[in-house]
């Protein structure tokens, strides 16, 4: 089981010009570990970051797109894996923090808490790879690889809660930081 | 034919005019048969299709941030299982998410708040409590809103609905 901070930060440590989706506890802690115009935490509405992330990985495939999703918030939107296999893209790379619960409202399991195989409802849907990592020295280690092959990726990540950060939901769905998004993006 | 009023090509050219390539749909029994699976066979356009109309929102809002045009075709119902993702998404998030809507069942030439048809009168009262602009396209030249429609939605970075009052043909 990997801290989701500590894991957040390996990524940060290899992180070069991509787009990065995240949900919940990951978009709030990014924000702080790796504070970047390129973070999207826009999603406004729980099961959505996956179907953002295609948008964009589809609008842009010339770029890398990282979403962090939860795995609460995928049970919302399976039906998100058949569309992104479907659209195949390449450049996009779905890590699923997977800790078991509804950590953001209230910490409540998840059903079949630790049950589900999802990287097999990712290869079923079609994802072209998946992984699974519980490790963060396996993670540091698979994230070249996964940061260059082809998508879609799935990256299943066995998390727990790490280090606690301010929590600030006006952020993660502010205008002000959408709007920098979009510029930062087509300026790059 | 030619007398018939609402043609899936004069939909389909404003779409086009208002520059869009991705169409983000989930079938609706009325425009499936001829204006989306025209789409599906078009060049110009990239049909992406979900499986979810919630979904749907999301990948026009991320094409948005891209800095890409889209609309999201859909029938009522997706609308109505949409309303969370349109109201902090759309809504309170400011995405311009373009919907074209197919309103199943309503009686040609009845507004749609006059339809006996529960779930399409309830429709543009639904959008009015949330601030969407509406418009309905039940002939050829009601098409002609489209364009302008989209326009406005992305000046404004705010949602739109286009309601298809009939089946196009």
């Amino acid at each position: 089981m990997m801290k989701r901070d500590e894991m957040l930060k390996a990524f940060a440590r290899q992180r070069k010009d991509e787009i990065v989706v995240a949900v919940y506890m990951a978009a709030q802690e990014i924000t702080h570990i790796a504070p970047n115009d390129l973070n999207y935490t826009f999603t406004g509405a729980m099961g959505q970051g996956s179907s953002h992330a295609l948008g964009l990985a589809l609008g842009r495939p010339d770029r890398r797109v990282i979403v962090f999703d939860g795995d609460g918030s995928l049970l919302m939107n399976l039906g998100s894996l058949v569309t992104i296999a479907n659209q195949a893209p390449k450049n996009l790379v779905h890590c699923l923090c997977e800790n078991g619960t509804y950590e953001t409202n209230g910490a409540v399991p998840i059903p079949r808490a630790g049950q589900i195989r999802f990287t097999d409802l990712a290869k079923t849907a079609g994802y072209r790879n998946t992984y699974e990592l519980a490790d963060i020295a396996e993670w540091e280690r698979e994230l070249p690889r996964i940061l260059k092959e082809d998508g879609p990726i799935f990256v299943d990540l066995k998390v727990e809660p790490g280090e606690a950060y301010p929590e600030n939901f006006p952020r993660l769905y502010s205008h002000e930081h959408r709007e920098k998004f979009r510029r930062a993006l087509a300026a790059s | 034919m030619a007398d018939y009023p609402l043609t899936a090509a004069a939909i389909s050219s404003e779409i086009k005019r208002a520059g869009i390539h991705f169409v983000v749909a989930l079938p609706d029994r009325v425009t499936s048969q001829h204006l989306l699976k025209g789409m599906l066979s078009d060049s110009d356009f990239h049909v992406v299709q979900v499986c979810k109309e919630d979904e749907g929102v999301s990948v026009c809002s991320g094409l948005y941030a891209a800095g890409k045009r889209s609309v999201l075709m859909m029938q009522y119902t997706g609308l109505l299982d949409s309303i969370n993702s349109i109201r902090g998404i759309g809504v309170e998030g400011r995405f311009p998410v373009c919907m074209v809507v197919g309103l199943l069942g309503k009686e040609p030439d009845v507004a749609p708040t006059k339809s006996k048809k529960y779930g399409v009168k309830i429709i543009e009262p639904i959008l009015d409590v949330m601030g969407i602009e509406h418009h309905l396209v039940e002939r050829d030249a009601d098409a002609k809103k489209i364009g302008p429609a989209i326009d406005k939605a992305f000046a404004e970075s705010f949602p739109v609905a286009v309601l298809i009052g009939r089946e196009p043909r």
